[in-house]
């Protein structure tokens, strides 16, 4: 089964890097940078692309530093029915 | 010629609250009442009700829960928080009125205030966070600290024949028939998060019946003054905290009466 892909965005200045967000994490996408921010604290960064947007990390995080995207499958619609081709066309659909 | 694909859409499925303010909080690192600040900012912009609500913000440290919580807010006299809710409900009852107060406010110094505010069955929301020990004072011990657990006045831990044992406060109101809705939630856990915030909703919810007091106590960790890193401190509270503070719900209404 092909995986949910997840992103998530992390505001680094707010971090306090309580390492909370790396604990929660159930795919190990998060840990914790070098370097520290502007307050001195070491902030949570991405390392992995494996995130599968769960929230899990948002959820537990005490300072809503976290968003969290998900790429959402969409049901395939029918849209126009095309017969009797005889030459090569072009079809554009708006959306 | 330019194909699109349409069958996979990027879409944001969590981002911070409207009402929680973009304020940097004051508390330590991974202290639970941020979570806790933000599922009362969802759960009130999700109700969409910011404009129908007023909190009461206590005395410890979340005694600047008005910089955080973009409604109106009051703060109160340490301990007298739900006594200023019912102040506030009783002038303005088609509000919605939360009190948020800590072990240290709620079941010391403001036991009186709280008991007699459930027994009166006052129509608020009081939100609890037990997190067994005086955080903003220093570590002090509170009546919510465990047996044997060591805080700055009591360095060799508890000792229940000189000191006395833990105040289970949400039992003890439990038992008064004023109080409709009374549970115990945690903030440490993903599922936990979840569950509270649910705990927290129906406490807004039941608020519109008028049928009494609702009760939502959240155990939290204290990481700076249990002397333990954030994660050190939500292992150390599930096992001894959680252990001696069952989470769950505690008093539910009758879904007949209801």
């Amino acid at each position: 089964m092909a995986k949910v892909k997840g992103d998530i965005k992390i505001d680094i200045e707010k971090c306090k890097g309580c390492v909370i967000c790396v604990e929660a994490c159930p795919e190990d996408v998060i840990a914790m940078s070098n370097e520290v921010n502007q307050k001195g604290y070491l902030f949570a960064v991405k390392i992995e692309d494996g995130c599968t947007g769960c929230t899990n990390c948002a959820l537990v995080c005490p300072d809503a530093v976290i968003t969290v995207y998900r790429e959402v499958k969409q049901k395939k619609e029918q849209i126009a029915v095309i017969t009797n081709v005889t030459e090569n066309i072009t079809v554009s659909v708006d959306k | 010629m330019s194909v699109e694909t349409l069958d996979r859409i990027e879409t944001k499925v969590f981002e911070k609250t409207k009402s929680l303010l973009d304020t940097e909080m004051h508390y330590c690192p991974g202290c639970g009442h941020g979570v806790a600040h933000r599922l009362i900012a969802e759960v009130i912009d999700e109700m969409n009700i910011v404009e129908d609500t007023i909190g009461v913000a206590p005395v410890g440290c979340s005694v600047f829960a008005y910089n955080y919580l973009g409604m109106d807010f009051s703060q109160a006299a340490h301990g007298r928080a739900s006594a200023v809710a019912t102040g506030i409900k009783r002038v303005l009852p088609e509000k919605y009125v939360f009190s948020y107060q800590g072990d240290g406010d709620l079941a010391a110094i403001g036991t009186g205030e709280t008991i007699h505010t459930c027994n009166r069955g006052e129509n608020i929301l009081i939100i609890f966070i037990n997190n067994g020990i005086y955080g903003m004072t220093g570590g002090q011990m509170a009546p919510t600290t465990l047996p044997n657990m060591k805080s700055t006045t009591s360095p060799f831990g508890r000792d229940t024949k000189s000191m006395g044992y833990p105040l289970k406060i949400t039992e003890l109101i439990a038992a008064l028939p004023g109080t409709y809705y009374v549970t115990r939630q945690s903030v440490h856990k993903p599922l936990n998060v979840r569950r509270a915030k649910k705990a927290i909703q129906k406490g807004f919810e039941y608020q519109k019946l008028n049928k009494g007091t609702c009760f939502v106590e959240i155990v939290s960790n204290c990481p700076s003054n249990w002397k333990m890193t954030p994660v050190e401190s939500n292992h150390w509270m599930d096992e001894h905290m959680l252990a001696f503070y069952p989470l769950g719900d505690i008093k539910v209404p009758n879904v007949k009466e209801a």
